[in-house]
C-alpha cells in the first residue's frame, strides 16, 4: 500500500484473511506460506525466519524433529509446528511424510506416552531403571525430557510404592521455588482461595526486609510473589513463612497452582453462593497433588464470572440453584474457553467432581499436556462418560485421596532448616574468602 | 599446553557430598564452578555458566555425560563444555581439571 500499488486483486485477502480466500479458491493453505518472504518470522520463541527453516530443510533435515534439532524452529512452545510442517511439505513435495503413529516420548525411545503409561501398569514397572530396561531405552539414564515424564507416571501409578526422584525433576520442583533468568528464585506462599490476613502479610513483609527481597508482585492467581531470593536463603525464608502458618504455594510445580475466587455471597450483592468458601475447600482438598502439567482453578459467585472461571482447568460458576462445573479452559498460547461438564446442587458434589476430574486428568493425560489439549485429544464425551457414572467417579476420588495421603505434604516444611543449615542448598566449598592469588607462572 | 605448568590441586570436599546424577557448586574468585557426578559415578567440573544466557548449569538435569541447562534446556557436554545437539557450535563453557584422591574431590585451579 505504501508503494501505491493497486490492491484490487488482493482485496478479499486483506479483508477476510488468507485462509478464507484460499479456501474459497480451493487452495491449500500451505500455498500461502510458500509465498511468504524469506525474512518472515516463523518461530517467535527462537527467532527463526522462513528462509532459515527452508535452508535447514534443504540441508537434509527432512522431518519435523530434524528441523527442530537443526535450526530450533518449533522447538520451544511448539505453536508454529503447523507452519514448519507446511514448509516441509512445500519444500520436499511428495517425499515428505508427516509423522504417523504415536509421537515418541523423546529421542531415547520409540514409544509414545500412552504405551509407556500402559506398560508401567501392566508390567508392574516401579522404578525408572525398570521402565528404561523393559522398554529398551537407548540411553543409560534418559534425558531431560523423558526423566521428568517417567518420574511423574511412576508416582501417579504407584503413589505408595514409588519413591519420588528429585534428580528427575526440573530445577523448580527440586528447589521448590521458580528459577529466574539471573539464577535467583521467586517464592510464592499459599493463600487459600486468595485470602490472606494481617498476620500473614506481616510475616511476608518481615521476610522481604530480612532477606532484602528486591521485588514483590501480585500474581494473576491472587498470590504474592517474592522475587530475587538467593538459593542459599530459600530454606530460611520457608522457615519464617512456615512459622506464620504458610505453606508452599506450588507456583513452581506441575501441580495444583491456585484457586482464584471472587467474594461471592458473603459480601457481593450479586453473589449466589459462598464462592470464597468453596474456593478454600477446593484448594485444601487438591493442594500438593502432582499432575501432568500445572492446574488452575477458579470459583465465581455468579454468572458475571469475576474470577474468570471459564478459562481455568477446572472452573465453578455459582448460580442460584447450584454450581456449574466447567473444564479444560486455558488462557495461554491458545485461548480456550471451558466446556460445561455438569451442574450440581451442593458444595459436596462440586468437591467430589473436582477430585474425580483431577484424578482422571492425572491418570490419562500425557506429561506436559494441559487439560485443554488433553480434552481436545480425548474428547469431552470421554471425560463426561467416566465422571457421570457414580461408581467410576467414586473410584477416581478414592485413588485421588490415596495419592493425597502420601503427597499432600508441605515441601517447605520438609526442607526448612531444623537445627543446622541445609547442605544441598549451600555451596560444596567457598574459596572466595581468604583465597590468596598465587604468583603468576613464568 | 606448556608442560612446565604444574596444576595447583585444591581439595573442595568429599566425593560422596555430590550425589549421583546431580551437581554441587564451588564458589571461586573467578566465578562458580559446578562439580557433577554422573549415573556411572564419573565426576566432571565446568564453570557454572551456560554459554547461552549464563544459566546455572549445576541446577540442571544430569543425563549421560551431559547437563541440560535449567533456563532454556541447552544440552552441554560435561567432558568438553561444548553445547550439544541443536545448539552445537554455538558456545562452550570452560571445563576445570578434576581428579579424585582418597575419596576427595580435587580441582585444578590455576588462578
Amino acid at each position: 500500500m505504501k508503494k501505491g500499488e493497486d490492491i484490487a486483486p488482493i482485496r478479499d485477502t486483506l479483508i477476510f484473511g488468507q485462509a478464507v480466500t484460499n479456501a474459497l479458491a480451493g487452495q491449500d493453505p500451505s500455498d500461502a506460506i510458500a509465498a511468504w518472504p524469506d525474512d518472515t518470522e516463523v518461530c517467535g520463541c527462537n527467532g527463526v525466519s522462513k528462509g532459515q527453516v527452508v535452508a535447514s530443510i534443504c540441508a537434509g533435515n527432512d522431518t519435523l524433529d530434524k528441523v527442530r534439532g537443526h535450526c530450533k524452529a518449533s522447538a520451544s512452545c511448539g505453536s508454529c509446528t503447523g507452519i514448519v510442517e507446511s514448509l516441509l511439505k512445500c519444500t520436499l513435495g511428495d517425499s515428505f511424510k508427516a509423522q504417523t503413529g504415536p509421537k515418541p516420548v523423546c529421542k531415547c525411545t520409540e514409544h509414545g506416552h500412552a504405551h509407556v503409561r500402559k506398560a508401567i501398569i501392566e508390567q508392574d514397572l516401579k522404578t525408572l531403571p525398570d521402565v528404561m530396561q523393559a522398554l529398551k531405552w537407548t540411553t543409560p539414564d534418559g534425558c531431560s525430557s523423558c526423566r521428568p515424564a517417567l518420574n511423574y507416571y511412576l508416582l501417579c501409578a504407584w503413589p505408595r510404592e514409588y519413591k519420588d526422584d528429585p534428580r528427575s525433576r526440573f530445577v523448580n520442583e527440586r528447589n521448590h521455588a521458580n528459577i529466574q533468568k539471573d539464577g535467583t528464585y521467586s517464592v510464592v506462599p499459599r493463600m487459600w482461595g486468595g485470602l490472606t490476613s494481617a498476620k500473614e502479610l506481616r510475616a511476608i513483609a518481615d521476610v522481604v526486609d530480612k532477606f532484602n527481597v528486591p521485588m514483590v508482585k501480585v500474581t494473576g492467581g491472587q498470590r504474592l510473589d517474592l522475587f530475587g531470593v538467593k538459593k542459599e536463603d530459600l530454606p530460611a525464608v520457608w522457615a519464617d513463612l512456615n512459622a506464620a502458618g504458610m505453606v508452599s504455594g506450588h507456583a513452581y510445580a506441575k501441580a495444583l497452582r491456585t484457586v482464584k475466587t471472587c467474594v461471592g455471597s458473603e459480601w457481593c450483592r450479586f453473589g449466589t453462593q459462598d464462592s470464597t468458601g468453596l474456593g478454600v475447600k477446593l484448594e485444601q482438598a487438591t493442594w500438593g497433588s502432582y499432575m501432568p502439567h500445572k492446574f488452575k482453578m477458579a470459583v465465581s459467585g455468579c454468572p458475571r464470572n469475576c474470577a474468570e472461571a471459564t478459562i481455568k482447568d477446572f472452573g465453578v460458576v455459582c448460580v442460584d440453584s447450584g454450581y456449574e462445573l466447567h473444564v479444560g479452559g486455558n488462557a495461554g498460547i491458545h485461548l480456550r474457553g471451558t466446556d460445561l461438564l455438569t451442574k450440581v446442587a451442593t458444595e459436596a458434589e462440586a468437591l467430589e467432581w473436582s477430585m474425580a476430574f483431577v484424578q482422571l486428568y492425572r491418570e490419562d493425560a500425557w506429561y506436559l499436556e494441559r487439560t485443554a489439549p488433553w480434552i481436545e485429544r480425548v474428547g469431552l464425551p470421554f471425560v463426561k462418560d467416566r465422571l457421570a457414572e457414580p461408581e467410576m467417579r467414586a473410584a477416581l476420588v478414592a485413588r485421588f485421596l490415596e495419592s493425597q495421603a502420601v503427597y499432600q505434604v508441605d515441601p517447605w516444611a520438609e526442607h526448612a532448616p531444623k537445627s543446622e543449615p541445609v547442605k544441598v542448598f549451600s555451596p560444596l566449598a567457598d574459596l572466595r574468602e581468604g583465597f590468596t592469588q598465587p604468583e603468576p607462572a613464568e | 599446553m606448556n608442560a612446565n605448568v604444574t596444576i595447583n590441586w585444591t581439595d573442595v570436599g568429599a566425593a560422596i557430598e555430590v550425589a549421583p546424577q546431580s551437581a554441587r557448586r564451588v564458589e571461586t574468585i573467578m566465578g562458580a564452578i559446578a562439580v557433577f557426578r554422573t549415573v556411572a559415578d564419573e565426576y566432571y567440573a565446568v564453570f557454572d555458566k551456560c554459554p547461552h544466557k549464563g544459566g546455572p548449569l549445576s541446577e540442571g538435569i544430569v543425563h549421560g555425560r551431559a547437563i541440560a541447562c535449567p533456563l532454556h534446556n541447552w544440552s552441554i557436554s560435561l567432558e568438553s563444555g561444548e553445547a550439544l545437539g541443536a545448539d552445537a557450535g554455538k558456545g562452550c563453557t570452560p571445563t576445570v581439571p578434576l581428579r579424585l584422591e582418597e575419596g576427595r574431590i580435587l580441582l585444578g585451579l590455576n588462578f
